[in-house]
């Protein structure tokens, strides 16, 4: 038997990816902006939105290793999903975004066991024909999804039947805040799980991970969908909030801009989501104003140079700094 | 009948120019990746600057379209050198995600430049009066351009083979898409091949940027409104085969111009589905040598 | 004392090139087996088609009385097969207890598991300080593993292996590219692996060959050139041409 030493020097080896204190700065961040800045409700809340659709994205690529340019798919039949349950069967919010999940999540699990047995370029390839294949889709369907109008009017009832949507966006911030919340201690859960360390395997080395007996692309095709369906839920959120539901769901700049705010913020440690999203929602709000393809160039600039220079984004280099300062420290 | 047979051949001809047109933009691409193994997202970028400059030539220097395409393809394929010496010094040396990226990163860069200088209405470049209008013969009626457009590009082709298939160079390039590692053992200047080749296929992306203008409007957003069907057709020739790239490249033109065609609803949609049945059959490519 | 691994008339091919050539061999519960040959003799070949990586072109493989000619590599290593590569294959971001508790993960059947923490999985757990702490490397139990020197590399992955427990052994050129006091280190290993373990050994170092095999077969070109013990083998004179005068790795 293992003595208690080896046994906790093993358990502390494998929580790397444990809840620390760092782990209540956004929530404390997102009371302070309830409180301060009530008029950035709305902007807030595209912001969360955005998170949990870079969290479901660095679930699939930071911790599975599945490179996907479109990912904007799940989020837009999460998206329409909730909308034509909204519309045509009932406004209750917390069932629009199960059925936003499960509808996404099955989308995920029957294109995943038909790309997944591919890599690389020609996966990338597929996962942008899959989503411009569905963004095709809405737009000649119109009589499902409305096609270039997208669906409106419908109502969304009070969130467990007490908190009615107001528009100041109140509601709408907190209950982006607590789906958000949800979704971060369910990802945090799953990476801290042996399925966890198992998809961080297969990123690694997946002819290694079926040398130990792993069925690997089933493994993987559990990650996506489950990568899916998170992402259907950002994008039911995004439906039942702004009561909207449009073509740009589906669309291939939605997933590039999710891309984008994953790798500014940092892959594979689930906080990159809340930096690179925060950033790039806010700046692109401020930007956009101002000049969309100024804004453009200087993020084709970023990109390059956060590749060459920071490839663990944001999270990286404040993780790296922080250990800089700890050392620093430790050495005075 | 008749009208039916005129109806198809139309279509075939519009189908087999969009094809060739496609081609010109992805034969860059896939020998890029072939040859140096890097993912250029960029590259429909590269069509798109050929043809705004050969725009500009031909609309504000007032140059004929003879003299505004080769001058075009040599202004990209200078720039294509220049990025190539410079900024893929880094693409070179990273993952492929990375090299996506980055190379994502660039096409943005380009979006706005053009934008910039440009503003962000359609534009095409003008067609010679000489070859406007259409062509009959017997009962056939076919667009003069894209007639053109079709023997410009099949000549081209042709060249390419021949080089590919019969000089020095060719045989070289052959090799190092067949094992880049063995090519450099037995003394090819990779270096100096892998920088004349992104620039031809640069150059040839301008062609087909400049030519395919009438069909594929120039618009900032160029850049990554056509990647996705040069991705698909590299994907489905093959990485890195050119005769795979011609041969996906007319398949899914005509496929695309006749789905568009007789199924309005859903034609824009089969093309996917085509490219979807394809991969899945054969990921590595349906044109690739096995 | 049972028949554990047999291949029976092995042939690979790829197109005109032959790499396997009508391969056969036994392996006993407990077999100290060397492999041995000139580069591109096929060493390399032969335990991926052992394992599943490859797929033979014809003949047929059985291990521990199934067979599995055309068994994916999961099913062979869920019926006890295991496998080091030439160049150490591990999970370079991941940190030593990790690499060891994914082979212990998949050896349980957990590795599909999202409910409940790792750190709280006790068979994980007990399982990875257990064999880390036997192979000496409880100290680098949270270090990632490209943080790591080679030959330390080289230990984690026979932990590794050693964590799913294994029938058979495959080991391919474990002293690869160590230098002399961690080769040592990793033949002492070998030395007290359990007696009931089967190994198949692939090597060009000749001093570890001789330490650790009973039976030695040789691979030239694909096929079998002769098959003994040490003592045969080393007065064999074809094997010595073959090698043109067997050198030890210093």
């Amino acid at each position: 038997m293992p003595d208690q030493a080896a046994r906790s020097a093993v358990r502390d080896a494998f929580a790397r990816h444990r809840l620390s204190w760092l782990d209540a700065l956004p929530w404390l961040a997102a009371a302070l902006v309830y409180v301060l800045l009530p008029h950035y409700l709305a902007l807030a809340t595209q912001v969360m939105i955005m998170i949990a659709f870079a969290l479901a994205l660095d679930l699939a690529l930071g911790y599975g290793g599945i490179a996907t340019l479109g990912h904007a798919a799940f989020f837009g039949i999460g998206a329409y999903a909730a909308g034509l349950y909204a519309l045509k069967i009932s406004g209750e919010p917390i069932s629009g975004l199960l059925v936003a999940a499960v509808a996404a999540g099955l989308a995920g699990i029957a294109s995943g066991a038909l790309i997944l047995r591919t890599r690389g370029l020609t996966l990338v390839t597929l996962t942008l024909a899959i989503a411009t294949m569905l963004h095709e889709l809405a737009n000649s369907w119109k009589s499902l999804t409305g096609g270039a109008d997208g669906l409106y009017g419908f109502r969304i009832a009070p969130v467990l039947g007490r908190f009615p949507f107001d528009l100041f966006g109140r509601t709408g911030f907190l209950y982006a805040a607590a789906v958000l919340a949800c979704l971060f201690f369910l990802s945090k859960a799953l990476v801290n799980s042996p399925f966890g360390l198992t998809m961080r395997g297969i990123r690694d080395n997946p002819v290694r991970m079926r040398m130990l007996g792993v069925p690997v692309k089933r493994r993987l095709i559990t990650l996506y969908a489950i990568s899916a369906a998170v992402a259907g839920i950002a994008g039911g959120l995004s439906a039942q909030v702004t009561k909207l539901v449009g073509l740009d769901s589906l669309a291939f700049s939605l997933s590039g801009n999710v891309l984008v705010m994953l790798i500014l913020g940092g892959t594979g440690s689930l906080y990159g989501a809340f930096l690179g999203a925060t950033a790039f929602v806010v700046l692109s709000d401020r930007a956009a104003a101002v000049s969309p393809f100024h804004w453009l160039f200087a993020l084709g600039i970023l990109l390059i140079l956060a590749v060459r220079y920071a490839p663990q984004g944001l999270a990286g280099l404040l993780a790296d700094a922080a250990r800089g300062l700890m050392k620093r420290m430790r050495r005075a | 009948m008749l009208k039916l047979t005129a109806t198809v051949l139309a279509l075939l001809v519009d189908g087999i120019s969009y094809g060739m047109i496609l081609f010109l933009m992805s034969v860059g691409l896939t020998i890029t990746l072939g040859v140096m193994r890097i993912a250029n997202l960029a590259h429909c970028g590269f069509a798109m600057v050929g043809g705004y400059i050969g725009y500009a030539l031909a609309t504000q220097a007032g140059l004929g379209l003879g003299l505004s395409l080769p001058l075009a393809a040599a202004a990209t394929m200078l720039l294509g050198l220049a990025l190539e010496r410079t900024l893929f010094r880094w693409v070179y040396a990273v993952s492929e995600l990375k090299q996506i990226l980055m190379t994502i990163g660039l096409a943005f860069v380009m979006i706005a430049s053009v934008n910039a200088l440009f503003g962000s209405n359609m534009n095409t470049v003008p067609v010679p009066a000489l070859l406007a209008g259409t062509l009959t013969l017997g009962f056939l009626s076919l667009s003069t351009y894209r007639f053109f457009i079709v023997l410009v590009s099949t000549a081209i082709a042709v060249c390419l083979w021949l080089v590919l298939e019969h000089t020095d160079y060719g045989a070289r390039l052959r090799a190092a898409v067949d094992n880049p590692r063995m090519a450099r053992c037995i003394g090819i200047d990779v270096p100096r091949l892998f920088a004349g080749t992104f620039a031809l296929g640069c150059g040839l992306a301008a062609v087909a940027g400049v030519l395919g203008s009438q069909f594929l409007p120039l618009e900032p957003w160029y850049a990554l409104e056509y990647l996705v069907p040069v991705l698909l057709v590299v994907a489905v020739g093959g990485l890195g085969s050119m005769k795979g790239s011609f041969y996906a490249a007319l398949l899914l033109g005509v496929i695309d111009t006749f789905g568009r065609y007789y199924i309005p609803a859903a034609g824009a949609f089969v093309i996917y589905l085509v490219v979807l049945a394809a991969l899945l059959w054969r990921p590595q490519g349906v044109f690739a040598r096995a | 004392m049972s028949e554990v691994l047999a291949l029976d008339g092995i042939s690979k091919s790829f197109g005109a090139l032959r790499v396997a050539r009508d391969v056969s061999l036994v392996l006993q519960t407990g077999a100290r087996h060397a492999l041995i040959g000139p580069n591109g003799a096929g060493k390399t070949t032969l335990v991926n088609l052992i394992s599943g990586l490859l797929k033979p072109s014809s003949g047929r493989i059985r291990l521990a009385g199934s067979d599995i000619t055309t068994a994916s590599p999961e099913r062979r290593v869920a019926l006890g097969l295991a496998r080091t590569f030439q160049i150490s294959s591990l999970f370079p971001q991941l940190t030593v207890a990790e690499n060891v508790g994914l082979a212990l993960a998949g050896r349980h059947r957990h590795d599909g598991r999202m409910l409940g923490f790792l750190r709280r999985n006790a068979d994980i757990v007990d399982g990875a300080a257990t064999l880390l702490a036997r192979m000496g490397l409880l100290g680098l139990a949270a270090l990632p593993v490209s943080d790591l020197p080679y030959g330390q590399r080289r230990l984690v992955e026979i932990a590794l292996v050693l964590a799913l427990e294994p029938k058979l052994l495959l080991l391919d050129e474990p002293a690869a590219g160590l230098a002399s006091s961690d080769r040592a280190l990793v033949v002492d290993l070998l030395l007290r692996l359990p007696e009931d373990l089967t190994i198949l050994i692939i090597e060009h170092d000749m001093s570890v060959v001789f330490r650790l095999a009973r039976r030695i077969t040789v691979l030239v070109e694909g096929a079998i050139l002769t098959e003994g013990d040490p003592q045969a083998i080393r007065g064999d004179a074809r094997v010595r041409d073959v090698y043109l005068g067997a050198r030890t790795h210093g």
